[in-house]
């Protein structure tokens, strides 16, 4: 199998959409430009700047635009560039393109995906580094993806781009330059599909996008020691996978959620409820978070570098879980 | 010269009368309880609604606001799916998901409403942007009142619509209040149409109350957008005679003012200019009310005889 980085996944899953589908359009901030990252770099080239739309800094009404493109018969693609800034369209995207199936009793569609990218990558900041995943996952209405592999990037773009409701596809920064091996086939994946990485069977580690890199890490450290760690790779934060890790606490009866968003009502607080309502018998320590502090991302790189969960923390918190009893 | 042919104006009238009496019906039916929630009713504003619903082709893209029955109603919706919608019945439009506020009758091309001022602007872009791409001479069309030209979202629209030459029509219902709270207190920009002319897009302001002034300005925004010439505002000065909801008792307003408006009422008008032309005798208007409030009765004891929508349809059609 073919190599690609993370940000070549996102850019040939649109580009295989764009040419399979004459109704796919990019729509967000200097995307026929290429965007700051290069994710629709040659795009415009390819497909025109009529179904690689430029649009002014008006994320509000540039996700009601793309809602009403995707019921006027459109499959459009919007980029809000950093998942910051999504708190300024979160009226339309919560409003409306959630609520429009359902609120007109399943006359309207909308097939709109939302592309964004989040995370920490060194001193950008309270206002570019945010994980807002847990916020969105309390929409019904909406789907959220965040995809940690080049491979699932790819998949699950297509996957979101193909599905009739409103998607939420996260990307993290920090993976953009990462590389993975790609499937040469059209290869769509499941939404709503957690994937075990690793097994084992003394400890369930559940990571989502840039903490699943650590999470491996420490099951590696942790093998070492003797210790069997299961990784699963969440994948879709809505719909959750349940079934994947209630299977692995059952086998391990040891939980561990790891995210980079801060704690507090974070997705991890909803994986150990859902946890101790399907497997509190299963289970001989409580389920532990390992995710950031409470507090707004700081700029400064020492302080930044406290703000991140990884290795060490995941470490200390297994040692916690199994020192319970 | 070819003598120039009057368009029938009886069913423009027996539209607008539909709208008042369904109106009138369900604010009653609201004072009995039969109807929840909360209740925004548009009368005195249906010159609006019918004067600019029947020019739009079947395949436009029609966007409404939080006050938008009559919106529904002049895009031909059908009167006992929308009162069955109102009480929250398993034969609503929407199945009772919706309600007053989140009215959709895409059958007829009334696309949302929308429970959020000026929320339905955007979208109404997003369906001519559709419009624009596919050729076929179709438009999208977004009602809404003057409280809405206060938020980002309108300035937004505007600008996007000039910059891509969207065929969008923005209809802007002046009626003076925002809520409880007169235009005056809100912005210091007296006529909304003065924003368009800001953003470069060809605006008119016209008498809200005056079905052929709306007709006629809704012609020329729709030849526009028609011929892939750009988006158009068109600023509707109107009066809504009740409060800003049922239950309101509009204190913020004096009774001199409401008398005033009362005079202009625009299906009075309409009539008057009727009678004057010998288009049509008191006998004929006097018919077009009864049966119209006929058909409201009916439809209202369609909708409080349905069933309710059962339980289970509580988690149904929340994903695709």
């Amino acid at each position: 199998m073919p190599e690609q980085t993370f940000l070549d996944a996102i850019r040939s899953a649109l580009a295989e959409e764009m040419r399979r589908d004459l109704s796919v359009y990019l729509f967000g901030e200097d995307v026929a430009l290429g965007g700051p990252f290069g994710a629709t770099k040659g795009l415009a080239d390819e497909f025109g700047t009529n179904r690689v739309v430029n649009t002014p800094i008006s994320e509000g009404t540039v996700m009601g635009l793309t809602t009403g493109a995707a019921i006027a018969g459109l499959r459009p693609v919007v980029e809000i560039m950093f998942i910051d800034f999504i708190t300024l369209a979160m009226d339309q995207l919560v409003n409306h393109a959630a609520k429009l199936h359902y609120m007109s009793g399943g006359q309207l569609r909308i097939p709109l995906t939302i592309r964004v990218q989040c995370g920490i990558t060194g001193a950008m900041g309270a206002h570019h580094s945010q994980s807002l995943e847990a916020w969105l996952t309390h929409v019904p209405g909406l789907k959220v993806l965040m995809p940690a592999t080049p491979a699932d990037a790819k998949g699950l773009l297509k996957a979101a781009i193909r599905d009739d409701n409103p998607v939420v596809f996260i990307e993290h920064r920090g993976l953009y330059w990462t590389k993975g091996e790609i499937p040469e086939k059209d290869d769509v994946l499941p939404i709503g599909k957690a994937k075990v990485l690793r097994q084992g069977d003394q400890i369930t580690i559940v990571a989502l996008a840039s903490m699943v890199g650590p999470a491996l890490g420490a099951a590696a450290e942790l093998a070492e020691q003797g210790i069997s760690a299961e990784v699963v790779d969440l994948r879709s934060v809505s719909p959750l996978d349940i079934e994947t890790i209630v299977n692995s606490t059952k086998k391990t009866s040891r939980v561990i959620v790891v995210h980079e968003a801060v704690r507090q009502s974070g997705i991890g607080a909803e994986i150990a409820a859902l946890v101790q309502e399907h497997a509190f018998y299963h289970l001989d320590s409580p389920v532990l978070r390992v995710a950031a502090p409470f507090a707004p991302i700081p700029a400064g790189r020492s302080l930044e570098s406290a703000f991140l969960p990884g290795k060490n923390l995941i470490l200390e918190a297994v040692r916690r879980s199994i020192a319970f009893g | 010269m070819a003598k120039k042919v009057l368009p029938d104006f009886i069913p423009l009238l027996r539209r607008m009368w539909l709208i008042r009496a369904f109106e009138e019906k369900a604010s009653l039916l609201y004072a009995e309880r039969q109807i929840a929630g909360l209740l925004h009713l548009s009368i005195g504003q249906e010159a609006v609604a019918v004067g600019a619903c029947s020019l739009f082709r079947k395949d436009d893209y029609v966007f409404g606001g939080h006050r938008s029955h009559g919106h529904a109603l002049a895009t031909g919706a059908d009167i006992n799916k929308l009162m069955a919608e109102l009480a929250g019945r398993a034969t609503g439009y929407c199945g009772g998901k919706g309600g007053s506020m989140h009215i959709v009758a895409k059958e007829t091309g009334f696309i949302t409403a929308t429970g959020v001022v000026g929320g339905t602007i955007p979208l109404a872009l997003g369906a001519a942007f559709a419009a624009k791409e596919r050729k076929k001479g179709q438009l999208a069309v977004v009602f809404f009142g003057d409280g809405a030209g206060q938020a980002g979202a309108f300035h937004e629209s505007l600008n996007i619509a000039s910059l891509w030459q969207l065929p969008v029509i923005f209809v802007c219902e002046n009626n003076g209040y925002a809520e409880f709270t007169p235009l005056s207190a809100h912005t210091k920009v007296e006529r909304l149409a003065q924003h368009a002319q800001t953003y470069a897009i060809a605006a008119s302001t016209v008498d809200g109350n005056d079905l052929f002034a709306v007709r006629e300005a809704m012609a020329r925004a729709i030849k526009k957008c028609r011929n892939d010439k750009g988006p158009a505002f068109v600023e509707c000065l109107t009066h809504r005679m009740r409060g800003h909801y049922e239950g309101d008792p509009a204190k913020y307003r004096e009774l001199s003012q409401l008398a005033e408006w009362k005079k202009q009422d625009p299906i009075a008008r309409v009539e008057r200019a009727l009678r004057k032309k010998k288009l049509a005798n008191s006998q004929v208007l006097e018919a077009i009310e009864t049966e119209t409030r006929a058909l409201v009765e009916k439809a209202a004891e369609f909708a409080l005889s349905s069933p309710w929508p059962s339980a289970e349809n509580v988690e149904s059609m929340v994903y695709v």
